[in-house]
């Protein structure tokens, strides 16, 4: 268990590495995109000396006569339908407050929880005084967006049995842009964890329950200890996420599974060195594209 | 210290795990995080150097500047450490939020190195009593992931290796009047040795166990840690306990054991040794 020390080496260039064939029309603020006027101009662009000129970092994209610029790295923008993982950090009169890595915190309306037991009935003052006994400071949640107000924070809402409170299990961070919109985000992995990608970058890593709970939302946490089989697949997954998440590249159930086989040579915590986290990202790159073509 | 709320389910599922020997990213309970080491990184410094463990960052620069030796210690130097929290850490470091902090570091630097044997404060002196070497030691916290106090710990000694004094001769006149005379050659200096030269060994106490190399989410479970600082002959200068918990004097000495009762095998005393700093002095010496 030596300390291994290195010096900084300059990272490759991804398109080096790739050979891709679309070439992605990538721009920084204060690039002319075109000087053809007959655009529509969109979302990150705008109207300079006769030209389209780009107010943010990220890829062009062209929808017939509309040109917007989709930023690569930004805070999560809501849509009515993505689901989120969020951490309580209020808890105010009859709304709790919800951090989604957005530009605001989010709300989750006391009148948009599901009531343990599943019960639907008109929220009261007693349920409004025991809104601490569901969620506090600090806990996580599953939820989906139920609208956006004008002001772009988001409302959510956890109507369902498979949202609600996380229990046990792993939260990574990554950029929203890197999570691919798929039709489901819950994922029962064959390797033997279950994983939610929040479309807000909140990625939760969570050892797959036996049976499935009948509780509405799960509030009762599970704390027992989890074995030592599953918590080597959570943090063989968390790695193998945060591999990909480094080397760029979109984040879904495929594209994990193929990471995570990749690096089971390898042991957990040698997945995060530089230089076995190309080769795998590699070998995964690699798959993917053959599964494509 | 930058704090990250957690769950109660996500603060049992990392103790679990540190009872197991199994870290959320795969390391067991006496593994570091790949460290990042460069020296020379400021240009107008006498020597610096950035540090990456994880996520935390860290910007070290040493100045040399000449002033007038304490009185107690007439025939030496000395240093002095200043540590900024900048707000780019995490936004709990705006304004003055990062000052606390700030001094706590600066206080534990000034603890270990104060012995004679850290620095060789007597190289630094010019002329007794009247002229000697001071070393401004700034410390800059770019971002926070944890584990702060090794992180420092070696940027200042890889600054320090990096520290290039010039070389001066006092002349003395006919009259008695002193002149101070900087060598021609600009690269004709005196650099420091740092083999003595302590690092700091941080042992977060997480449930029954302790790990090393705490990331932001173990520390939030850890009520209490333990910092050692000890040179690579395995001398302690300086052990120091953190955080509002309360450590039992037992678990201290089971810590610093070389073979933990638990009967784990191995033993914080290996952290004590460390080979690898002497072989990056070698890799240094040939820049």
């Amino acid at each position: 268990m030596a300390m291994e020390m290195r010096l900084p080496v300059a990272r490759k260039p991804l398109s080096e590495r790739l050979g891709r064939d679309t070439k992605k029309h990538l721009v920084v603020p204060g690039d002319t995109i075109t000087t053809d006027t007959g655009f529509m101009r969109g979302h990150g662009t705008y109207m300079g000396e006769e030209k389209l000129i780009a107010s943010v970092a990220g890829s062009v994209e062209r929808v017939n006569k509309l040109i917007c610029v989709k930023a690569l790295k930004t805070r999560y923008i809501g849509e009515v339908g993505d689901i989120v993982v969020g951490r309580i950090t209020e808890v105010q009169q009859k709304r709790w407050k919800v951090e989604t890595n957005s530009r605001l915190d989010s709300v989750l309306l006391l009148s948009s929880m599901n009531l343990p037991g599943g019960e639907l009935r008109r929220r009261s003052a007693e349920d409004e005084l025991a809104m601490r006994g569901f969620l506090q400071e600090g806990d996580l949640i599953s939820a989906e967006v139920q609208a956006v107000f004008s002001d772009g924070a988001v409302s959510l809402h956890t109507r369902s049995l498979k949202y609600g409170k996380l229990g046990q299990g792993v939260l990574v961070q990554v950029s929203p842009s890197l999570v691919k919109r798929q039709k489901t985000h819950f994922h029962d992995l064959p390797c033997g964890a279950s994983v939610i990608l929040g479309n807000n970058g909140f990625i939760w890593i969570y050892p797959t329950p036996e049976h499935k709970e009948e509780e509405a939302g799960g509030f009762a946490a599970n704390l027992e200890p989890v074995s030592l089989a599953d918590r080597e697949v959570i943090s063989r997954l968390r790695n193998c996420i945060v591999s990909l998440v480094t080397q760029r590249m979109m984040l879904y159930d495929t594209s994990i599974l193929y990471c995570y086989e990749a690096s089971l040579p390898h042991q957990i915590k040698d997945i995060l060195k530089p230089e076995i986290m190309e080769e795998i990202v590699m070998e995964t790159r690699q798959r993917l594209l053959e599964q494509e073509g | 210290m930058a704090s990250v709320a957690l769950s109660e389910a996500e603060k049992v599922y990392i103790m679990h795990g540190v009872q197991e020997d199994l870290r959320v990213d795969g390391r067991g309970c006496e593994d570091y995080r790949c460290v990042e080491v460069e020296t020379d990184v400021v240009s107008n410094t006498s020597g610096s150097a950035r540090v990456k463990l994880g996520h935390t960052d860290i910007l070290v620069g040493v100045k040399a500047e000449m002033g007038m030796p304490k009185l107690e210690k007439p025939n030496e130097g000395y240093l002095e450490f200043f540590v900024d929290c900048s707000a780019n850490a995490t936004p709990e470091f705006e304004g003055r939020g990062g000052d606390d902090l700030g001094t706590e570091i600066a206080n534990t630097l000034y603890r270990i190195f104060n012995n004679k044997s850290s620095v060789d404060l007597k190289t630094l002196c010019i002329s007794a009593r009247e002229h000697c070497w001071v070393l401004y030691v700034d410390v800059l916290l770019l971002e926070c992931d944890g584990n702060l106090f090794d992180a420092i710990s070696i940027a200042v000694k890889a600054a320090l290796f990096n520290t290039r004094i010039p070389r001066v001769r006092v002349l003395e006149d006919e009259e008695g009047s002193k002149d101070i005379e900087l060598s021609d050659d600009p690269y004709d200096c005196i650099r420091l040795s740092v083999e003595n030269v302590p690092c700091i060994v941080t042992l977060c106490k997480i449930g029954y166990r302790h790990v090393v190399d705490a990331t932001l989410q173990e520390e939030a479970c850890s009520l209490a840690s333990l910092l050692v600082s000890v040179t690579s002959k395995g001398v302690v200068t300086c052990l120091r306990k953190v955080g509002k918990g309360s450590l039992d004097p037992e678990s201290i000495f089971e810590m610093m054991e070389p073979g933990s009762p638990s009967g784990q095998g191995q033993g914080s005393a290996h952290l004590f040794s460390r080979p690898s700093f002497p072989s990056i002095h070698l890799t240094f010496l040939t820049d």
